[in-house]
């Protein structure tokens, strides 16, 4: 199995052995700005590093966000091209889910990546394996006014950290980026159970910008 | 020739998703989708709504073109994407599947030039390029002139548009005329109609102490928008027709006369014409006839194969692969502002595979999306 998310600033890439139980192998870089370059190499090197090769997988897990578009896409178009080249199997899982399931945590806490423009993507959890609200979008403050005592909650990710005055029960000693080794555990954990996973579908939470730039293709070399 | 490259290209520039299958200079299949009528309402194109559209459409018209070719994806010979220009999110959609694709199947990658593309496209209509060939862009994004000796690897701008884009001008007129989005084929519909002699439009950037190849769509564009209004403001009917003719003839007398100028000048006997605008009936009419009198041979392909899509960037990978270019590297960027003079982008770690050197020390090229208002190429 392999996990691939780019939905935060991080690129993250794990080969799972879902009969073992086991990672044989994984990569992390964090660049916001250059998923599209990233992705393919930390693929390549993951694969390497197992000795395996891409045709041995059967299934792709992939990240759907929510989180920033343009690098969502990137690994939204790469799982789903793996498997429509390969024949394998694609399988979506909420990016916020998996940094939940990272966290281990037994009691009830939220989970909120930066969404940039001062907003966070964000959802509370019963626990580690059970999300109990659908994915939102929100300005921290927002959320602290309409969710009552959610400031108190333990916290994790990178929109946690970011809004530490908002969500100040953050977990500094827990992961705050995502990683495709925990995406990768709890999508077979699921699939074992014979749960259905999401479809690569993009989570974007938000409508389009629908604004036409001026000069949007222009070929001026010096 | 079964021996002739078997390529499979995809295009996300710009709002069409399109898959093209070429076997060296024959076109298999040419799949699109695309989310123009989505953009219409906004009178241009929006790059978010582009990007999601192509996501969602890059599989699908994937699996359409290797449908409609006949071919299975593991004998292609390799996978070539435009690399740049364009909207830089819909430009990565594009690159990321072509990348996990080749890496998918193992078959080498090459990022290539949209630009590149519009002119190597023609090789499927009328066959190999003639060495050198001059090309006139001409779209909703781009109008240069390029002189291209050798398609994958030397391409030279002669003169672009410093303000609009000849497409866009079109749009923008159209709009005042309220005519609806995209105007290319709408004004060319009506001036059909209409006296191309009606009224006298400026011909931007044509005196003598002009740039001889640049090109200015801004001022005509204002022109025809004062002429409109002056009308309306008379409390007089607007003659849609004669104003959609007359703008029209000012833009392709425009285009034709500097595009001959450089073949001219250059030597070169063979003009190319490429981009949505080549679609325009009047362009294609007036290219004819002053190509004819000046004994050059006019190449235009078919409308379809003009406007944005997958066959241009197959043809462009498949001559890459007949030349033995080098093949691009998996960290392959989307560059929304690849400069022309970079046909492809292979591999930095690869050997050079150009036979002359060009430009490559030049290589950090803006990312800037606004023209300057000076003179580029004075
Ligand atoms: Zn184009």
């Amino acid at each position: 199995m392999l996990a691939l998310d780019t939905a935060t600033p991080a690129v993250t890439v794990a080969l799972h052995d879902a009969d073992g139980d086991r990672t044989l192998a994984s990569a992390h870089q964090v660049d916001a700005r250059r998923h599209g370059e990233l992705l393919l190499p930390c693929v390549d090197a993951v694969l390497a590093e197992a000795g395996r090769k891409l045709a041995e997988v059967t299934d792709v897990v992939v990240g759907v966000g929510p989180g920033p578009y343009t690098g969502l896409r990137v690994g939204l178009a790469t799982a789903e091209a793996f498997a429509a080249a390969l024949g394998q199997r694609v399988h979506g899982v909420c990016t916020l889910d998996g940094i939940a399931y990272a966290s281990g945590l037994a009691e009830p806490f939220v989970v909120a990546t930066d969404a940039r423009r001062k907003e966070v993507y964000w959802a509370r959890y019963a626990d580690a394996r059970t999300r109990s609200t659908d994915p939102a979008v929100d300005r921290p403050a927002e959320i602290e006014a309409r969710e009552e005592g959610i400031g108190a909650l333990p916290a994790v990710g990178a929109g946690a950290v970011l809004y530490e005055s908002v969500f100040r029960g953050v977990r500094h000693d827990l992961p705050a980026d995502q990683s495709a080794a925990a995406l990768a555990r709890l999508a077979a954990e699921r699939l074992a159970r014979g749960e259905e996973l999401l479809p690569p579908r993009p989570l974007y939470l938000r409508r389009p910008d629908a604004q036409v730039p001026a000069n949007y293709k222009v070929v001026t070399p010096r | 020739m079964a021996d002739e490259p078997l390529v499979l290209g995809i295009e996300t520039s710009c709002d069409e998703t399109g898959v093209g299958i070429v076997r060296g200079h024959t076109l298999l299949a040419d799949a699109i989708a695309s989310s123009v009528d989505t953009h219409a309402r906004f009178g241009g194109v929006v790059p978010e709504i582009a990007s999601r559209a192509h996501l969602e459409a890059m599989v699908p018209t994937i699996d359409r073109a290797l449908e409609q070719a006949g071919v299975a994806a593991t004998d292609l010979d390799g996978i070539a994407v435009t690399a740049g220009p364009g909207l830089a999110g819909a430009l990565l959609v594009g690159v990321s599947a072509a990348k996990a694709y080749a890496y998918a199947l193992g078959k080498p990658l090459y990022g290539v030039n949209h630009l590149a593309s519009h002119i190597c496209v023609d090789q499927l209509e009328h066959g190999a390029l003639p060495e050198p060939t001059m090309a006139l862009l001409v779209s909703g994004g781009h109008s240069s002139l390029l002189l291209a000796p050798d398609i994958t690897a030397d391409v030279r701008p002669l003169g672009s548009t410093i303000d609009d884009a000849a497409g866009e001008a079109f749009d923008k007129v159209a709009r005042v005329l309220n005519l609806g989005f995209p105007g290319g084929p709408v004004i060319d519909k009506y001036a059909k109609e209409g006296d191309p002699a009606a009224i006298a439009f400026p011909r931007g950037l044509t005196g003598p102490r002009d740039a001889p190849y640049d090109f200015s769509f801004s001022g005509l564009k204002t022109a025809v928008a004062r002429w409109i209004e002056a009308k309306r403001n008379a409390g007089e009917e607007v003659p849609v027709a004669h104003v959609a003719a007359s703008f029209q003839e000012a833009v392709t007398d425009v285009l034709t006369r500097k595009a001959l100028r450089a073949c001219r000048d250059e030597g070169v006997d063979h003009l190319m014409i490429g981009g949505g605008v080549a679609a325009n009936s009047r362009l294609r009419a007036m290219a004819e006839e002053r190509c004819a009198d000046a004994g050059i041979t006019l190449r235009v392909p078919r409308p379809k194969l003009c406007t944005d899509n997958g066959a241009m960037v197959a043809a462009l990978g498949a001559e890459m692969v007949a030349r033995n270019r080098a093949a691009s590297a998996w960290d392959l960027p989307a560059d929304s502002s690849l400069p022309v003079t970079e046909p492809h982008v292979p591999d930095p770690s690869a050997a050079s595979d150009h036979d002359h050197d060009h430009d490559h020390d030049d290589h950090d090229h803006d990312h800037v999306h606004e023209l300057s208002r000076k003179n580029l190429y004075a």
